[in-house]
């Protein structure tokens, strides 16, 4: 198909001129024309199953699925008529009887396209008895929870959960009907990565706690509350608040955290130095030291968790730093403890994070310091956005604040973390400096940025090249250890992410989650690291100071900033 | 001109259509995936039957095993570079595949037994299956004969298809076709009449037009059509079968529960429309308690928004049942 080739036609008396090889659904979107769908989604195949996006075509008998139907030069498209809307509103009213509806409760809540079109569409609610009451609701570890009573079938999530190369996600039959049901192998397990909700529709998945269980940590009146937020959530968390995705909320998301009436607000960015530093000396040390190599990154838990239960192999390149949220939450248990003179047990940690995998992290054993867990609660930027509604917080318009002394100001390198490559670019900027002495001239890696699955790049220091790959979605990063058992010295360094172009998209970002707002989210990081004067892990006083007063001893570095992995079993249990 | 192009002229000169329902023209399905360009061909004789009241594949794999054989052998010949299938249902493959074997005997056969129900008989779920998956239909175009199992072009016809070419080719094809005849009758059996036939001619020359008060069901035992006495001057739609009912003794209720059973087992629950609206249909027949209004409703998209012609059918026996008998 010649991609340059214009097409012209008419959508609604509208005439407009396009490419060829789309679909009338993304042309007719394109143009402003809106055509209601549920399963349709960007990312994923075109499986035209809610028949919900019909249109007529002039000259042509009966209604065609816009979204799995190609725009051809000269047709006449009509997307509204009495009898699209009388199949439109009996199908609605079939998918509506199929999910079992929990409004009050839903991540989609703020943005339903079932309700939206049912109110658009006059269709009655709740007419028919919901076919789905009594299907089970399947816990998957500490991350995620998913109710079949709401599922309506579209097959995203299932095949979202085949395209990270997981395949945890099923249809199976039972009775006369298939129902998406998570696998029984001993030897599938969920890694927690949260791509099947952010790619549901209907909102028939959440993450654990979500979101009756919000307001959980604020509860205890007599423990000094401390929030930490990641990199990824201050470029997303406005669409929840109806801004457009990659504005920056920073100031407004520390006042809106401070409002809740919590002790202190901190910037999780702050520990990405931290993670960057270390992990920069890992890297030298491991080229110097001839030791286990390529290295590959760790700070995303849900790729830990897919090394442990499906390539165990693999566990000796994972860094041994840990993740920043679990850096940051130790620092305040210790360090901060010791330098306000509060006992540790008084304090409460949570962490803000655009992650379902982030809830399992915390829950990990070995993360333990001194016997307590550095994070005591994760919440979603979901769940931050609902707190802010209970609290009556008006999130857009509030005052931009600075977060607090001494773990509140990040350099650019660690506000980069939340898109995919930003942790690889953090780390060689600070390795150049560490192996040569001298600072980068450009300090922006352009061939590790961007929404490409793998992006690979030499980088020379010293004379050294050295070779790197920035790699998200879980079926990519098993594309670069088939090529490794291959050649295994392809890679020296690998960051991998699990969810599409990184934390941006992850799994406990707002819903919708598309390419095009993935790339949005994270344009918003790098600006930020533009306008940033540090840009430098190395280079920040705060970052300086903590090594200088804490983690300059030996014993405090291991014991805060490093780890161990371990081979796992399946995890996941189901009660059928 | 070669050999191969003769027997699609043949096939064309003969005026042979599809038998297995649909009615397509076999000697323009054949061109189609003759004239693709690709490095390997499939042709799949379709033998799934699996409909209630359809079992004429059955009659003549079982009669002239030997002339669908000689079919297939001649779409080989005629498609270039091609292996071939015979797609049985369990049913067909426990009683048919050891003869069937013998006679494929040294050609590129493999005779592959589905393991799904009804709907497993439809051309690009056919494919699916063949593939090593569960049975869902594929959005068309592209055909199968563009683009089908694996990706190839394949050439999917009837086991009744297969058997005309085979007669074709002997020059003794005169356009008949098999009739089903079954339900309140003496002996459930298959006919060969001309294609033409109404469904009154193949009644009465088979002696099976009832003296009682009756109404039959032709073109398949789930989606076929309820026809009166008085509406039998015509041909079959769909596949060639006619059930009879004695009037007085069936339950319309009942019969509908067993095609609402039929469907909500054999549709994919891929598209709302058929997975939901046959669901809610077979809520009603449950209870007898008919919305005739919400059921318009649902006919409607069932008819205009299904995904594949299984749902798009569902409301004809349904519709014609209760418009008819009750």
């Amino acid at each position: 198909m010649d991609k340059n080739k214009k097409i012209n036609l008419v959508i609604d008396s509208k005439q407009i001129e396009t490419d060829e090889g789309k679909n009338i659904l993304e042309v007719a979107k394109e143009n402003g024309i809106p055509i209601p769908t549920l399963c349709y989604h960007s990312d994923l195949k075109n499986k035209a199953s809610c028949r919900m996006c019909i249109v007529e075509i002039k000259g042509k008998r009966g209604f065609f699925t816009s979204c799995s139907t190609k725009a051809e030069d000269g047709m006449e498209i009509i997307t509204i008529s009495p009898d699209l809307l009388r199949a439109r509103r009996t199908n609605l009213e079939l998918l509506f009887a199929q999910h079992r509806e929990e409004c009050n409760d839903c991540v989609t809540s703020h943005n339903c396209h079932l309700l939206k079109m049912a109110k658009e569409m006059q269709v009655k609610i709740g007419g028919l008895p919901d076919r789905k009451t009594g299907y089970p609701v399947y816990e998957f570890g500490p991350s995620l929870i998913f109710d079949s009573s709401k599922c309506i079938d579209c097959g995203n999530c299932t095949e979202m959960c085949r395209k990270q190369g997981i395949n945890f996600l099923e249809k199976r039959q039972k009775d006369t009907f298939y129902q998406v049901k998570p696998k029984l192998e001993e030897n599938r397990d969920c890694i927690y990565c949260g791509q099947c909700l952010v790619h549901c529709p209907v909102g028939a998945f959440e993450a654990v706690g979500e979101f009756e269980q919000v307001e959980e940590p604020l509860k205890d009146k007599n423990k000094k509350v401390i929030f930490q937020f990641a990199p990824a959530i201050r470029t997303s968390i406005g669409e929840e608040f109806g801004l457009e995705p990659g504005k920056n909320m920073f100031g407004q998301l520390v006042a809106g955290i401070r409002k809740l009436g919590v002790d202190k607000v901190f910037d999780t960015s702050v520990a990405a130095d931290i993670t960057t530093i270390e992990e920069a000396n890992e890297l030298i040390e491991r080229i110097k030291n001839k030791g286990v190599m390529p290295m590959f990154t760790s700070c995303c838990p849900a790729w830990v968790k897919y090394l442990e239960f499906y390539n165990p192999a693999y566990l000796s390149h994972l860094t041994t730093v840990r993740s920043p949220q679990i850096i940051l939450g130790g620092l305040i248990k210790t360090y901060f403890a010791e330098k306000e003179g509060i006992d540790p047990k008084d304090i409460i940690v949570v962490s803000v994070m655009p992650c379902v995998a982030k809830k399992y992290e915390i829950s990990r054993e070995e993360m333990k310091i001194d016997g307590m867990r550095p994070v005591d609660y994760v919440l979603t930027t979901r769940e931050l956005a609902r707190l802010f509604y209970n609290h009556k917080i008006d999130f857009k318009n509030l005052k931009p604040e600075q977060p607090d002394d001494p773990l509140g100001i990040a350099t650019g390198a660690g506000v980069i973390y939340g898109a995919s490559g930003g942790v690889m670019e953090s780390a060689l900027r600070t390795a150049y400096y560490k192996i040569t002495g001298k600072e980068l001239e450009n300090i922006e890696f352009e061939s590790v940025r961007g929404m490409e699955g793998i992006k690979k790049a030499e980088v020379e220091i010293d004379g050294q090249k050295v070779k790197v790959a920035a790699v998200n979605g879980i079926a990519n990063a098993q594309k670069i250890l088939r090529e490794l058992q291959l050649d295994s010295t392809a890679y020296d360094y690998v960051e991998v992410m699990a969810c599409p172009g990184g934390c941006i998209g992850g799994g406990g970002q707002p819903v919708p989650t598309d390419k095009e707002i993935r790339q949005a989210r994270a344009a918003g990081l790098y600006k930020i690291d533009k306008e940033k004067k540090i840009r430098l892990a190395h280079q920040s006083e705060i970052v300086k100071s903590i090594y200088k007063d804490f983690l300059g001893e030996k014993e405090n570095v291991h014991k805060l900033c490093h780890t161990k992995y371990f081979p796992k079993k399946r995890e996941v249990e189901i009660k059928e | 001109m070669d050999k191969k192009e003769d027997m699609i002229a043949k096939i064309k000169e003969a005026g042979l259509t599809g038998r297995g329902g649909a009615g397509f023209p076999t000697g323009v399905k054949w061109e189609m995936v003759k004239s693709q360009k690709a490095d390997k061909k499939y042709i799949i004789c379709n033998g799934s039957e699996g409909e209630p009241g359809v079992f004429k594949d059955k009659y003549l794999l079982e009669k002239y095993p030997e002339v669908v054989v000689e079919g297939i052998k001649i779409a080989l010949e005629t498609v270039d570079h091609s292996l071939a299938y015979i797609y049985l249902n369990k049913e067909y493959y426990k009683q048919f595949s050891k003869k069937l074997e013998k006679l494929c005997d040294g050609l590129p056969i493999v005779i592959f037994e589905k393991k799904w129900g009804y709907l497993g008989g439809e051309e690009t779920a056919v494919c699916e299956v063949i593939e090593g998956k569960r049975p869902i239909v594929r959005k068309k175009p592209p055909f199968p004969g563009e683009s089908g199992l694996w990706g190839f072009p394949t050439l999917v016809n009837n086991v009744e298809t297969f058997y005309h070419v085979g007669r074709i080719k002997e020059g003794n094809f005169k356009n008949t076709k098999f009739f089903c005849v079954s339900g309140d009758v003496k002996k459930e059996c298959v006919w060969e009449f001309p294609a033409e036939y109404t469904i009154r001619q193949v009644l009465e020359e088979t002696g099976n037009f009832p003296e009682f008060d009756f109404f039959v069901q032709a073109g398949g035992g789930a989606s076929g059509e309820i026809l009166l006495p008085s509406e039998l001057d015509q041909e079959i739609c769909g596949a060639s079968s006619i059930i009879i009912f004695n009037k007085e003794k069936t339950d319309p209720y009942e019969l509908m529960r067993k095609w609402a059973e039929f469907f909500l087992e054999e549709n994919c629950d891929k598209c709302v429309p058929c997975r939901e609206g046959v669901y809610r249909i077979s809520e009603m027949v449950k209870t007898e308690k008919l919305d005739r209004e919400f059921l318009n409703e649902l006919f409607f998209v069932l008819e205009n928004t299904s995904f594949c012609s299984l749902g798009r059918g569902v409301a004809v026996p349904f519709r014609s049942l209760i418009n008819k008998v009750l």
